[in-house]
């Protein structure tokens, strides 16, 4: 590959479109794409939010009344695939990736810009022809997981879709992978050493490392899922003498790591977005980096605590139990360097700091109830439970969805050079917080009295439960209209905000806001100490 | 600085008091009615308090955090320069990798007990003559007494109902009946797709596999009507394949198999 920045072409801003007009252009600058990625996977969220609501209305009540029971389940499949494979996955490494990590290495793009609008552009496609696939015979109804042999016996034509969009989304995330990998190796400013990187770097690059080991993995298990499906072969069927349990493996092989793929890079920015506020250096800066390494190793040799009921050995159980467990180690470390962090600040109390606080509760419970189920005795009763669904949404939506808007908080003033309305971002914090755990937290007490995951209709004695919980979906569901007015009225007629609101030290905020094309005037900065708060420290070359 | 200290221990004191009185009056479980119960709920509660021990703390110190250093109007600058602090980072290294494995070393402990780390007794009747590879789930096989006199059902699982099998009386049901206190030993397996073998009140789950066996023992203590919940998705109709474990006297077990049984069919 020769292709790196040519900058004849770069410098040729005739060549691309201007204004807002770029957007839905081939763009190689890295901060149009990553505008490009953070605002198609939120329309893509809003879409896995309607979903989400669909089945908190379903299961208002036990009956299943609201929707005919396939749909119910294309309706949960297509909710988890989008969250995880089309908001998820591609903001917090795709769009805040793009966007910070040539700031933070101090390049003028990514390694391969070209490679990088093809990671983006295969994301639209993909995401609507999933959606699309709802009115040819009706979408995927076997859950995210695709489980054969439901899979293989359910309607074909979703379930190819369904195979084809997710093969399409993981092949985005490899390019990605690569490309970060390459960029935080190669093309760091000259005098810009690896351990003066801010974290979100080392958290992509650990990131990066998982897309780039288990992804493939997952492709190639889907191929051999589609060949049982189209071609009547007998990978994972069973009468033709497949076997299922296989396909679990190497589902999760990839699917365990995607989890720390959607929650490393929420690491990352968290740890950006702290010390700013609370203008104290980030407490622990090597432990941080070790500890986000550790969870890299550890986190490929986890999955198998996924199916502790499906016919494990018990040498297996054990095995994978101990693994599990250990992963809260590294994971508590940077919860009480990030407390640390706080300790002693002069913190200020805004949208991005609230949702940062919000998330180091949420996930601090989400992490307690993970390692209760890490143990094999304590998940037998508890798996593919609602127990599990509340977990799982402690660690993705407590944890990385509010660090997105912490992160949209954060980083808005930079990209756009407005302010955003802090009155109706506290609102947004307020009203997210309350409605996700009186959503979420009950779920906990479902799972563990006996009602199991992805059912359309349940015991009457839990209604009552289930009614508190569907009233959290829809204070989360409400939400989102403070947040969305702040946009469009921020974006417009916002407050200016100047170069460095926030008087940031991380490299980004150097440049003027939003940057220009190939985000700086001159040289790029050597920032040496990115969380040097509280110091006077001359951090200019 | 003193008066500090004692705050501190005022309030780690209180947090652990908080966490043991939640711990051991709130009951966040169903009914006890196997042997497993009793055991899981032990590994229950000393998660459920270790977790509040360290989600109280926690949320605590944020909190905290957020009012005793939030920016007043009247000041300007930076919070304190501290980049770390080696010797609290390898405390708050060692002391949760000593609670995991603590945790871990008693959940074995909890799961051994519950039989799951038992050789499955293959030997015993219906499997006898089965060469194929058989997937435990928790065994129980504590006693080899008892594997030997136990009750063998066999289990199949299908789109959406589960069908009980007595070999002994030659017949299928669709409720499982079996008296209390006797270790009950099925074998499962599915004709179509994965289902999953679920009775919250015995605290037990093992999936259904077509084309791979599985086992599952246990052992109900308490006389009762309760739900068995399939707990992997099946299909369009996951929700509602349900059917009941009915735990009965022996007496009442014994008078409900004679009315079922069928005499056996000699080939």
């Amino acid at each position: 590959m020769t292709i790196s920045i040519d900058p004849q072409e770069t410098n040729n801003e005739s060549l691309q479109p201007k204004g807002w007009l770029r957007y839905f252009s081939f763009s190689l600058d890295h901060k149009v794409i990553g505008i490009q990625y953070l605002v198609c996977g939120f329309l893509f969220y809003l879409i896995g939010g309607t979903l989400a609501s669909a089945i908190r209305i379903e299961l208002a009540s036990p009956m299943s009344d609201f929707m005919p029971r396939d749909v119910y389940n294309q309706v949960l499949t297509l909710h988890g695939t989008i969250m995880i494979f089309l908001w998820i996955v591609p903001v917090v490494n795709g769009a805040f990736g793009n966007y910070l990590i040539p700031f933070y290495v101090g390049a003028r793009d990514m390694a391969f810009p070209r490679l990088n609008a093809v990671a983006f552009w295969l994301i639209p496609p993909s995401g609507l022809m999933l959606v699309a696939s709802y009115f040819v015979e009706g979408a995927a109804q076997a859950g995210w997981t695709a489980y054969p042999p439901l899979s293989i016996t359910t309607p074909q034509s979703g379930q190819i879709i369904w195979i084809l969009s997710v093969l399409l989304l993981g092949g985005s995330s490899i390019f990605g992978g690569i490309n970060f990998i390459a960029t935080i190796i190669k093309l760091r400013r000259p005098g810009l050493k690896l351990m003066q990187l801010p974290m979100y770097c080392w958290a992509m690059l650990g990131t990066s490392l998982l897309v780039v080991l288990s992804t493939p993995v997952l492709a190639g298990t889907l191929i051999l899922l589609s060949f049982d499906i189209i071609a009547n072969t007998g990978f994972f069927n069973p009468v033709l003498g497949g076997n299922v349990v296989v396909y679990q493996h190497l589902f999760w092989f990839y699917s365990h790591p995607a989890v720390y793929i959607m929650v490393l890079p929420a690491f990352g920015l968290v740890s950006e977005i702290l010390p700013v506020h609370a203008r104290k250096p980030l407490f622990g800066y090597t432990t941080m980096v070790f500890s986000i390494m550790g969870i890299v190793v550890l986190g490929l040799v986890v999955w198998a605590h996924h199916m502790f009921t499906s016919g494990t050995p018990p040498w297996m159980r054990l095995f994978f139990t101990i693994a599990t467990a250990f992963i809260a180690v590294p994971t508590g470390i940077k919860f009480f360097n990030w407390v640390a962090t706080l300790w002693g600040g002069k913190i200020s109390i805004n949208s991005a700091m609230l949702f940062s606080c919000g998330f180091i509760i949420n996930f601090v419970f989400g992490g307690i109830t993970g390692v209760a189920l890490a143990q094999v005795p304590f998940d037998i009763h508890v798996h593919d439970t609602y127990f599990v669904v509340a977990h799982f949404h402690y660690i993705v939506y407590g944890g990385t969805v509010f660090i997105i808007f912490s992160s949209i908080y954060h980083w808005f003033p930079k990209v756009t050079g407005k302010m955003l309305n802090e009155k109706l971002g506290i609102l947004h914090f307020i009203i997210t917080f309350i409605g996700f755990n009186l959503c979420f937290a009950p779920q906990h007490w479902l799972g563990l009295n006996g009602m199991p995951r992805r059912v359309a209709e349940y015991d009457p004695q839990f209604q009552f439960v289930n009614q508190i919980s569907s009233l959290g979906a829809l204070l989360m569901a409400i939400s989102t209209i403070p947040f969305l007015i702040n946009v469009f009225l921020s974006v417009r007629n916002g407050k200016n905000a100047g170069d460095n609101p926030w008087n940031a030290l991380t490299p980004e905020w150097l440049t003027s806001s939003p940057p220009p094309v190939e985000n700086w005037e001159g040289e790029a900065p050597l920032v040496e100490e990115p969380y040097g708060y509280g110091k006077e420290i001359s951090e200019k070359k | 600085m003193l008066d500090k200290n004692i705050y501190l221990i005022l309030i780690i004191s209180l947090v652990f008091a908080i966490s043991f009185w939640i711990g051991f009056n709130v009951n966040l479980l169903p009914a006890e009615a196997s042997i497993n119960a009793p055991i899981y709920d032990e590994l229950f509660k000393i998660l459920f308090i270790t977790g509040l021990i360290i989600f109280i703390g926690m949320t605590i110190a944020v909190i905290y955090s957020l009012f005793k250093f939030r920016k007043r109007n009247d000041q300007i600058g930076d919070g304190i320069a501290l980049e770390g602090n080696l010797s609290l980072e390898i405390v708050w290294t060692i002391i949760p990798s000593i609670i995991v494995l603590l945790i871990g070393l008693y959940s074995y402990n909890i799961y051994d007990r519950m039989g799951g780390m038992k050789e499955l007794n293959h030997n015993h009747e219906m499997m006898s003559s089965n060469s194929e590879k058989i997937w435990a789930g928790i065994s129980q096989t504590s006693d080899n007494e008892i594997a030997i006199n136990n009750l063998s059902i066999e289990v199949s699982a299908m789109q959406f109902a589960f069908l009980f099998n007595y070999p002994k009386g030659n017949f299928i049901s669709g409720e499982l009946h079996v008296p209390v206190d006797q270790k009950v030993s099925m074998k499962m397996e599915s004709k179509d797709v994965i289902h999953a073998f679920w009775v919250p009140e015995f605290r037990i789950k093992q999936d259904i596999i077509p084309g791979q066996p599985t086992i599952l023992n246990f052992t109900p203590t308490k006389v009762g009507k309760y739900p068995i919940i399939c707990a992997e998705l099946c299909g369009p109709y996951h929700g509602g394949m349900r059917a009941s474990i009915i735990v009965e006297e022996e007496s009442d077990y014994n008078e409900w198999f004679n009315k079922n049984k069928k005499p056996e069919v000699n080939l």
